[in-house]
């Protein structure tokens, strides 16, 4: 560890806190359709779509109506995506005359993209082209970002007032973020990573002679937008294998800073929308601050469990000043490194710039257990907001009675009904993480896939279905997920995960919106300030982790004692 | 407090009466068929059966079996525990229950062929009267079922419900025409009219209620049920994919072990004491002489916030009292309290001895009458009373009455402070000394002593109260804020009360009022807890959801604190129960992998023993906790009156804080003593 180290870390943390609030608060301008300083441009394009579309942006939906729009406009895209990688071979923009894919890994990869995971048990320079980057995974990179935020928007709005009947419409907010969020701020990175040195081009891959005269394929391609609205969506999805650790993804400790920045910035900020939208911004500070407790808390934890280098090499006599820097980038270092790994599983991200199968196994935990926690901390855009709601919920309904009332949040009566739904959310995660793990770690087809035997070949299946379940979309690496058994198993993760997930979330949003909104009193428990934010941390760690435990102990934490001990695997 | 009540208070909490009863009915409640109700035991039960199964099936085959049947052992004792805890419960209702039981009668009635004919009327067993009956009630009669009196008056002894002995007046027409069921007229005659089917009378249905037979659950008891069912899921989750990893891990985990893991995780604490909880709020309110029709009723207690209050009886002692003598100037204020002493030795009314009580405790007068003086009595035609005594003369009276007999025309500061207090809401009452005005007595509605305080709790509890008085609204305001109640309303008829009521229910406020009469029952009705006094007419006590059986109208206020402490109760418990698995993992996990990876031991932060031992104590411990937490859930954790967010600092120290602890401590306990007598 060094001061520079954790330095860097403050530094841009502090700018991701920084442009929560202003960032927060335009997101709840444009999903209110109020004007911006981007209505003037993007007015009449925005108007022109609903034309087109026959919306009308006014009409309020229901939680049938917005769940039904968003569930038949994704499984729509996931079939258009599934013919567009099956079919690439035949369709335009192959330069490289890159074969379709196999059923399977279209299924999967589809799914992948639909659902914001962007899961790849693919190889992006091999086995994609560039019309299947462009019009397939891109699009989808917005528009899995968007539905999340409309989802997320959907519920807070639940929350605005009492007898609510309609939830906004799902047409509008997702144009609405679209338009005036992915777009511009994908637009605006994008040329900013291009004058960072990212490669934006149609060009194919350049053969170059190497110094020992090998001969080299250096892939290009249109990089520097897709990896801009790979990090600002939080989908991850990199155009090459190395994510962004490959120099032309993530080329400089500038445009590793701006990357952080972009993937966590918009699911930072959408509490404060939250706040918003329900008019007390009290209210979204504290989700912010339950948030940020958790990411700054791992952040700690995996730079401290990491910068102390690996302790068998150290004994073998290799220097540990810079840490364990097995599978990280020099450029970046063991701090960012850390940082990267923590917000881009904080987030549901999943952009990788080091390998976290090769961090120290407590190190390794960390992005594993942030997932595991159901992907809140500060969770993918909208995703994230809307999981931290959902404990909100479980939270005041469990120690809310303390305070001698039935439990309310921000005015709506946490009764049976809402306690079904929250916990039913809960459970999906629990049995798709914990169920798919432990069915591949007794399948001996399964484990024929794995690169490490013992506790690290656990943590690498625990790790793949809980990425796959929390729609984050990296991996652990060692794992060659492209199986019949793992492509299935893991699509039907992130599909549980995502539209498991967000059904019984806007069905407790509906139930919440009709009920009248109590005006808060002194007998009311206070949903604002650090008392409300260390309950939050405590009932997220205890119901959302702790069932995690049992398959932690025999992943990383064995592992963890295990190497101290000199054992590895 | 009455009788009836102080007998059940006398109950202890662990009655041996009670307990052995307990002990009993808790094996009848292993029933499956009974348990289902309650998931999380239920599941322990299944557990418990299976991990029996498997001890006795290794006794058969000669396996190993002494850990199975230890486990399988404290496994039951959880399920059992957990129906001895509500069996206890409702042991201490049923004691009540008996007592109701012998008051209901098997009397003959007097059933009447003619209603105005008293002298026919045909024997006949109360258990047979219908609806709509006609029965004689003479002196000596037990009242044979719950009717209206359509002629007569009597005095009732209705101890037998209320434990109150003074008997009370009962008569047709107006708002005392109910009588109750078993109890007994002391003098004169009521022709009743039956209201309730046998079967469904009032003490039928009190003793149905002390007794728990129609318990069911409320809708926060169903919230917390689906809780506590998810995480059992979760949990079993867990455990179960636990097997296919710690298989891959080369550790073959039992069954035994992996059902002692999953019932510690499980959150039995709560599950096990949930029913219990439920049962004991409902007998707090029973033995304060309060009977809610449901728990669902108590729960809605606990969430008003606002308390609309009857002025008189409630806030005020209901008459007039001194309370500020003024002087004209000139007049010293001594000089006039002597007056007004003098001048108030005639007067036997309330107000008049409230004079003398005032003159004596602000001033201190004694009554002493001068020797040989003549006392003018107080009239009600001449509104006055006064003295004479050697020639002198005192008056005091309603004004104009004492103006007219002073003869003098008024001074502008007796004029002023007469206006005064009239505009405050006071009643202000003359004194003249031989033909003088000498000045003003106020008398006025004293609100009762602590009252105040009273409010200003509730205020911090998030409670408004709304004060309701028939009086003017000069006089209510000032009233109100002599109590300091939030709102009042003045002039109030019954439909105003419904108004208020609907009002703040549209803008989401729950509602809770007491009443009495037959114009309160809609506004009882609508209110969220409305307490009917048992004095009240039938219709009052049919329209709440509360009888009070003391009709005591402040009460209220502490139907509200019992309310809160069920949930406060239900909310602690939870989060103890909860917090208490961190430790089970730290208990549990090394044990079990201990043999695939010894360095795990390192989690073994409480330094058990040895594997077994390890999982015996978090399974005992995980027992023994419903028994030692059996007492905190029937007296309630103790209620305070602050505001929510001290209320949750503190509970959220002492059941969550100290539910993580507390088991680090209680299991190494444990441990120590299951390794000290060499048990594993």
């Amino acid at each position: 560890m060094t001061w520079n180290g954790w330095a860097e870390i403050a530094l841009v943390l502090a700018l991701i806190a920084a442009t929560a609030w202003p960032l927060g608060v335009y997101i709840a301008r444009v999903l209110a359709g109020e004007r911006t300083p981007l209505s003037a441009v993007l007015g009449p394009a925005e108007r022109g779509f609903y034309r087109l579309a026959g919306i009308d942006a006014a009409r309020g939906m229901g939680w049938k109506d917005y769940a039904f729009a968003l569930l038949v406009l994704n499984a729509l895209h996931f079939l258009l995506l599934y013919a567009m990688l099956r079919l690439q071979y035949y369709l335009p923009f192959n330069p490289q005359g890159i074969a379709g894919m196999s059923p399977r890994l279209a299924f999967n990869t589809a799914i992948s993209f639909v659902t914001n995971t962007n899961w790849q048990a693919y190889s992006g320079e091999s086995a994609v082209s560039y019309g299947s980057q462009m019009f397939g995974l891109t699009v989808h990179n917005f528009l899995s970002a968007a539905t999340g935020i409309a989802a997320a928007a959907a519920v807070s709005r639940a929350f605005a007032g009492g007898g609510l009947k309609h939830l906004g419409n799902f047409y509008a907010d997702l144009t609405r973020i679209t338009l005036y969020l992915l777009l511009p701020g994908a637009i605006v990175a994008g040329i900013v990573l291009i004058a960072l040195g990212v490669p934006q081009t149609l060009s194919a891959s350049v053969d170059a002679v190497t110094l020992e005269g090998a001969k080299q394929t250096i892939t290009f391609g249109p990089m520097a937008f897709q990896e801009a609205i790979k990090e600002f969506g939080t989908n991850g999805g990199g155009f090459l294998n190395a994510n962004s650790a490959h120099p032309f993804e993530n080329p400089s400790a500038w445009s590793n800073i701006l990357e952080i920045w972009l993937l966590a910035s918009v699911s930072f900020s959408l509490p404060l929308m939250f706040g918003r939208i329900v008019g007390d911004m009290r209210q979204g500070w504290a989700l912010f601050a339950v948030m940020a407790v958790f990411a700054v808390g791992f952040v700690a934890m995996c730079y401290a469990a990491d910068a102390g280098g690996n302790p068998l090499l150290t004994a073998a006599g290799v220097d540990p000043s810079l840490g364990n820097m097995e599978g990280k980038e020099l450029r970046f270092g063991a701090a960012m490194s850390a940082l990267f790994a923590v917000m881009t599983t904080g987030t549901s991200c999943g952009a990788v710039n080091s390998m976290h199968d090769s961090f120290m196994p407590l190190a390794g935990m960390i992005p594993m257990f942030q997932i595991q926690l159901g992907e809140i901390t500060p969770g993918g855009v909208g995703s994230g907001l809307y999981g931290m709601l959902v404990f909100a919920v479980i939270a005041v309904f469990v120690a809310g009675l303390m305070v001698g009332r039935t439990p309310e949040y921000l005015g709506k009566k946490i009764q049976a009904k809402e306690v079904k739904l929250a916990m039913l959310a809960v459970l999906i995660l629990a049995f798709c993480i914990l169920g798919g793990t432990a069915s591949s770690a007794v399948n001996p087809d399964a484990l024929t896939q794995l690169t490490n035997a013992g506790p690290h070949g656990l943590s690498e299946l625990l790790y793949a279905f809980s990425s796959a379940t929390g729609n984050n979309g990296s991996a652990f690496a060692g794992l060659s997920a492209d199986t019949t058994w793992f492509d299935t198993m893991l699509g039907i993760a992130m599909l549980l995960g995502r539209f498991g997930y967000v059904v019984p979330v806007l069905a407790l949003a509906g139930s919440l919106a009709a009920k009248p909104k109590l005006p808060p009193s002194a007998g009311t428990f206070p949903t604002h300030g650090p008392l409300f934010v260390g309950l939050m941390v405590g009932v997220i760690v205890i119901l959302g982790g702790l069932q995690f435990m049992p398959a932690l102990s025999l992943g990383p934490i064995a592992e963890h004692f295990a190497l101290l001990a000199g054992h590895t695997f | 407090m009455n009788a009836a009540a102080t007998r059940a208070d006398a109950l202890s909490l662990f009655d041996s009466g009670i307990i052995s009863r307990a002990s009993r009915d808790a094996l009848v409640k292993l029933n499956p068929a009974k348990l289902i109700r309650n998931p999380v035991i239920f599941t322990t039960e299944i557990v418990s059966a299976l991990v029996t199964v498997l001890a006795v099936r290794n006794l058969l085959t000669g396996q190993p079996a002494g850990f199975a049947i230890a486990i399988a052992i404290w496994l039951w004792l959880t399920v059992l525990f957990a129906t001895f805890a509500e069996a206890v419960a409702e042991g201490r209702g049923r004691a009540r229950a008996e007592a109701l039981r012998r008051a209901r009668t098997d009397t003959m009635a007097k059933l009447l062929l003619r209603p105005d004919d008293r002298a026919l009327f045909k024997p006949t067993p109360a258990p047979e009267l219908r609806v709509g009956d006609i029965v004689l009630v003479e002196a000596g009669d037990l009242v044979p079922s719950d009717g209206e009196v359509i002629e007569g008056v009597a005095s009732v002894n209705e101890s037998a419900i209320t434990g109150e002995s003074a008997p009370v007046i009962r008569e047709s027409g107006g708002d005392r025409s109910a009588v109750t069921g078993g109890t007994t007229v002391v003098s004169d005659w009521l022709v009743v009219k039956i209201t309730a089917a046998a079967g469904s009378t009032f003490i039928d249905r009190m003793i149905r209620l002390v007794e728990g037979a129609e318990r069911r659950k409320t809708p926060n008891e169903i919230a917390l049920d689906i809780l506590l069912a998810g995480m059992t899921i979760i949990f079993l989750f867990a455990v179960v994919a636990l097997e296919g990893m710690a298989a891959y891990s080369g550790t073959v985990l039992s069954v035994p072990v992996e059902v002692a893991l999953f019932v510690c995780l499980i959150p039995t604490t709560i599950g096990g004491l949930l029913s219990a909880i439920g049962i004991a709020g409902m007998d707090r309110l029973v033995r304060f002489n309060v009977m809610a029709t449901s728990g669902r009723a108590v729960e809605a207690a606990g969430d008003c916030d606002i308390l609309l209050l009857d002025k008189t009886g409630t806030i005020t002692h209901g008459n007039r009292m001194a309370s500020a003598f003024t002087p004209v100037p000139g007049v010293d204020e001594q000089e006039l309290a002597d007056a007004v002493v003098l001048a108030s030795l005639g007067d036997e009314t309330p107000e008049g001895r409230s004079i003398l009580a005032y003159a004596r405790a602000r001033y201190d007068i004694g009554a002493e009458r001068p020797e040989g003086a003549t006392v003018v009595p107080f009239s009600a035609n001449t509104r006055l009373s006064g003295l004479d005594h050697q020639g002198r003369s005192w008056r005091k009276g309603a004004v104009d009455a004492v103006v007219k007999s002073a003869g003098a025309a008024p001074p502008p500061a007796f004029a002023a402070a007469v206006d005064r207090i009239a505009r405050s809401g006071g009643t202000p009452l003359a004194v003249a000394a031989d033909g003088r005005l000498m000045g003003v007595v106020e008398l006025k509605d004293i609100v009762k002593s602590g009252i105040r305080e009273r409010f200003a709790e509730l205020r911090k509890m998030g409670i408004r109260t709304v004060m309701v008085t028939g009086d003017n609204r000069v006089t209510a305001a000032a009233i109100a804020t002599e109590a300091g109640v939030d709102d009042f309303i003045a002039e109030a008829t019954p439909q105003d009360k419904l108004n208020y009521i609907r009002k703040v229910q549209a803008e989401g406020r729950l509602v809770a009022m007491c009443g009495d009469g037959t114009n309160d029952a809609p506004a009882l009705a609508q209110a969220d807890v409305g307490v009917a006094m048992q004095t009240g007419t039938q219709a009052a006590r049919e329209a709440g959801n509360m009888v009070d059986l003391d009709s005591d109208p402040t009460k209220l206020i502490e139907i509200v604190e019992i309310g809160k402490q069920l949930l406060i109760t239900r909310g602690s418990l939870t989060t103890f129960s909860i917090a208490n698995d961190v430790s089970k993992y730290f208990a549990i996990l090394p044990a079990i992998f201990v043999a695939s990876y010894p360095e795990l031991q390192a989690l073994n932060v409480m330094r058990l023993t040895s594997p077994q031992s390890a999982i015996m104590s978090a399974v005992i411990f995980n027992a023994l906790i419903i028994v030692a937490l059996v007492p905190l859930a029937l007296r309630g954790v103790r209620f305070r009156p602050v505001g929510a967010a001290a209320l949750l600092r503190r509970n959220l120290l002492v059941y969550g804080l100290g539910g993580l602890v507390a088991p680090f401590i209680g299991i190494k306990i444990i441990d120590m003593l299951l390794t000290a007598t060499g048990l594993v």
